[in-house]
């Protein structure tokens, strides 16, 4: 590749790969991103390459194979250009139909278009699939779209654009003024703003200066720092020499976990691929402006996403956090000043330079600029990735783009922000989501993780889940983040287990405040919110583990009991039948019973029974 | 420079940056503490030297030991809420280590009677770091480390093997507030000292670092043995 040497070189280069593309090529985009490699598109991508080749229609046809799509629940996907036809859940066996139909003949193969579950509306079409419509895809437009190994797929959709604009028509602070006044927040969980983390950063005294990308992305159930890594590695590597450039940083680290090992991938497929073109390295577009990225590979720690921890595991020392100030503006990376952002963040960097700050602001609420990806998980029909406009409410997001919730069952709560978030209830669906907001609510916005609770979920034992998790997480270094979410875990299993107390609720909120002041990092700061917002929405679920020994959500197995609706029983003899432990009696088509002395409460009868007669007591 | 901060209501001059423990200690307040020692780098582990700062009209609450001083600024140790984050910390180590000392006369002198949580296994160690921090920015030894995450950190010897850098110089254990490391002499070789730790020895290898031939090597270390025996003979070579 030859290396692009001036703004010129750039947009030569650029003309010369679209007139290279102008061909009237059909080009099968298939996901390979972890989610739909789980479901095998490897071997769907094989089989299409061996049809290719057999029916000899290499000049025709095209594959890419691009980063995440956003709706994994219906993987492996895949889109056929130019019409843009959508197929789900696609198999090797059905390439062969793809090709003769689709490719040659312009058909649609009906069984793999996507089906509206309440309506069974066929729909044809990407860009009409209810899904997508609520949805502003801007950060992750390009995932999916274009192939994350290939830099003349990005720079053929504008890639780089951005950093020649800033190296050559504008000055550092000018970069750094135009992030300021776009309203830019911080992705990562945080919400500062990050035009103002890169003033105070610039003005910081020092030759040296460092900045690192956070993909760490530890939360439980989130994978939208991953899809962006894997899918458009590009785009992060250009926010990130523009942010070099506004700071006067000539070296950069993108601190990545070892559990994804494709975005580590890509990532380095990128830089190298960046270096070659001279868009990274020394002397970047002729301006006399030098960096250079390296990767860091975390081992997962939890702990390691917290910035000053982030930056001593750089160092090669145990990933702890220190107290701050110093803050990493001034005093971050071997004691230099140094920028620390998520990769979403950077990620958001190439449209402000390129599309300008106005441009920017108008989009989002008033406080939270732009547009956030979230992972949608849990009971909603659609699980996936989805980014909206900032402000887009909770019941747009869950029922709209998440297709409402599974099993026809309850909306109860939604669980934003990882495992320090807080849950959410029904009486609050209609709340904008953004920074503020949510930090009133009892939640925080976190990296974007979404979780949707139905009437299944106890709330409590939600609590004690996510205190379990952060127990074993915590670093271990200031006694309200260890010892105390070591006394919440004690507090919250003996109320699960029917020991509750009557002081318990009152100590575990005293304990939660304790933690929230004075703990070391954010960690054991934000580690209560979860106990705090079941306390604040759902009391009376304390209430009733503590004093009338029940969960009747049929979750804590000391506190209720499975009993059988004789109304509703018809007497099929499928949960006598499935019981592991004979638990079951009666006789066909009568009402069966359970005996609560044998009964193991494994949930096998309830939810097999068709009827809905079994029930929790 | 010099600058002027007010403690308590009394103005005490300090250095811009010193931490606001300093500036107690010039006005004659007690701040407790448990991590924090003059001659090693500040921790801010123990949590029970919080104060309320007032700076910019914005009050909170940060740990004396390591907040930098800065000129036009108010401190406040004994306000309600500092005495509820000093009795909680104490509380809460009090359950972690209900036979120590120190702990037991601190929470009578705070009025605590007994912890309301529940009495963890006995453990002596309350996690401060300063073993760990005196072994490597005094003595300059590094023998000793914090091991694990979350409660299941503790300090220990790299991969838990009986050190073979420890000098023996008694440090941990003079500094230790609970009392937790001991220190005794070894029976073969007396003038060598052994320190203990629970049941982790922090001495010098009691077989010469014969680790092929050894039993204990072989119990911990099935897996990663050869590292070790590689990395210990690289750091004796250049020992030398
Ligand atoms: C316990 C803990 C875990 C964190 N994990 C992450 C993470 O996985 N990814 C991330 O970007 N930020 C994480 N953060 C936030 C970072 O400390 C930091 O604020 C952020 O990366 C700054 O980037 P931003 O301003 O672009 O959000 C974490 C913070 C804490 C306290
Ligand atoms: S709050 Fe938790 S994670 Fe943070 S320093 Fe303290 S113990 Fe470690
Ligand atoms: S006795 Fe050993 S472990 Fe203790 S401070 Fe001295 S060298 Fe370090
Ligand atoms: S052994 Fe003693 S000095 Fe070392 S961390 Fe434990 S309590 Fe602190
Ligand atoms: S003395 Fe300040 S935190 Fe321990």
């Amino acid at each position: 590749m030859k290396r692009i040497s001036s703004i010129v070189d750039l947009e030569n280069l650029r003309e010369s790969i679209l007139q290279k593309r102008g061909s009237k090529k059909t080009i099968i985009r298939l996901c390979l991103s972890t989610g739909c490699r789980a479901q095998k598109s490897v071997k769907v991508i094989e089989a299409l390459e061996d049809e290719i080749t057999k029916q000899g229609l290499q000049d025709k046809v095209a594959i890419k194979k691009t980063g995440c799509h956003g709706f994994c629940e219906m993987g492996p996907i895949m889109v056929i250009e130019p019409a843009n036809i959508f197929y789900r859940q696609v198999k090797p066996k059905d390439v062969g139909d793809i090709i003769s139909e689709t490719v040659l003949h312009g058909n649609v193969v009906k069984r793999l278009l996507w089906k509206d579950p309440q309506t069974k509306e066929l729909t044809n079409t990407e860009h009409d699939l209810p899904v997508y419509k609520k949805q502003k895809k801007n950060i992750s437009y390009n995932s999916g779209k274009i192939d994350p190994t290939d830099i003349d797929d990005y720079l053929a959709v504008g890639g780089y654009s951005a950093l020649g604009k800033a190296l050559t028509t504008m000055t550092p602070a000018q970069v750094v003024e135009t992030v300021v006044s776009s309203g830019l927040r911080g992705r990562g969980g945080g919400g500062f703003p990050t035009g103002i983390k890169w003033r105070i950063c610039s003005a910081a005294p020092g030759d040296i200066k460092y900045i690192i990308a956070n993909g760490d992305e530890g939360d439980p159930g989130a994978f939208m720092d991953r899809s962006l890594m894997e899918g458009d590695p590009h785009s992060i590597i250009e926010g990130m020499i523009i942010g070099a450039f506004a700071i006067g940083a000539s070296e950069g680290f993108i601190y990545v976990r070892k559990e994804y090992p494709i975005a580590i991938d890509h990532l380095a497929i990128a830089i190298r691929q960046a270096e070659k073109c001279g868009l990274l390295g020394n002397n970047i577009l002729s301006t006399g402006f030098d960096f250079t990225i390296k990767i860091d590979r975390g081992a997962g720690a939890f702990v390691c996403g917290e910035e000053t921890a982030l930056m001593i595991s750089i160092e090669g020392r145990s990933g702890t956090p220190r107290s701050r100030p110093p803050y990493p503006a001034f005093e971050g990376l071997w004691g230099k000043p140094t920028i620390l952002n998520n990769v979403e963040t950077f990620g958001n960097i190439p449209k402000i330079i390129s599309k300008g700050s106005d441009w920017y602001s108008s989009i989002g609420t008033k406080k939270s600029k732009g547009t956030k990806i979230f992972s949608l998980v849990g009971k909603v029909r659609n699980t996936g990735l989805v980014e909206v406009e900032m402000g887009t409410t909770l019941r747009e997001m869950i029922f709209d783009i998440g297709g409402g919730i599974r099993k026809g069952k309850r909306f109860k709560a939604v669980q934003t922000g990882g495992p320090s978030g807080g849950c959410i209830p029904i009486s609050k669906i209609d709340m904008p989501v953004d920074y503020d907001s949510l930090r009133e609510a009892g939640a925080i916005m976190g990296s974007g993780g979404m979780i949707v609770m139905d009437e299944t979920s106890c709330m409590v034992d939600v609590a004690r889940y996510f205190i379990h998790f952060l127990l074993f997480e915590s670093c271990g270094k200031c006694v309200p983040c260890r010892e105390g979410l070591k006394q919440m875990h004690e507090i919250l299993t003996n109320i699960c287990e029917g020991r509750g107390e009557k002081r318990d609720i009152k100590i575990l909120t005293e304990l939660a405040h304790f933690m929230t002041t004075a703990s070391l990092c954010g960690l054991g700061a934000t580690a209560p919110n979860p106990v705090l917002s079941t306390i604040r929405y759902f009391r009376n679920e304390y209430e009733a583990h503590i004093y009338d020994k029940k969960c009747s959500a049929g979750v804590c197995k000391n506190l209720f009991e499975y009993v059988i609706d004789e109304e509703l029983c018809n007497g099929c003899t499928l949960c006598k039948v499935k019981c592991p432990e004979q638990a079951i009696s009666g006789k066909r088509k009568e009402p069966h019973r359970i005996d609560v002395q044998k009964c193991i409460k494994c949930g096998i009868c309830f939810s097999l029974c068709k009827r809905e007669a079994v029930r929790v007591k | 420079m010099k600058i002027p901060i007010i403690v308590d209501g009394q103005m005490v001059q300090v250095d811009q940056g010193a931490p606001i423990i300093d500036a107690a200690k010039k006005a004659g307040i007690f701040i407790p503490t448990l991590c924090y020692h003059e001659s090693l780098k500040p921790y801010g582990s123990c949590r029970l030297c919080m104060v309320e700062v007032v700076q910019n009209k914005q009050r909170r609450l940060v740990t004396s030991c390591n907040f930098p001083a800065e000129g036009g600024m108010e401190v406040f140790t004994n306000t309600d809420k500092v005495r509820q984050i000093r009795r909680m910390v104490v509380e809460l180590l009090l359950a972690r280590c209900p036979d120590v000392p120190l702990l037991k006369t601190m929470a009578r002198q705070m009025g605590i009677k007994s912890s309301r949580f529940k009495k963890r296994e006995a453990n002596e160690c309350i996690l401060c770091g300063l073993c760990v921090r005196f072994c490597e920015e005094v003595v300059g030894v590094c023998a000793i480390g914090l091991a694990n995450r979350g409660i299941e950190r503790e300090v220990a010897t790299p991969f838990k093997v009986a050190s073979d850098v420890c000098i023996g110089c008694g440090s941990c254990t003079y500094i230790c507030p609970t009392g937790c490391i001991e220190m005794v002499p070894d029976e073969k070789t007396p003038r060598l000292r052994i320190m203990k730790m629970g049941n982790h020895p922090l001495s010098p290898c009691p077989n010469d670092y014969q680790c092929e031939n050894c039993s204990i090597e072989q119990e911990f270390l099935k897996d990663i043995k050869d590292v070790i025996v590689e990395f210990r003979r690289s750091y004796r070579n250049s020992e030398r």
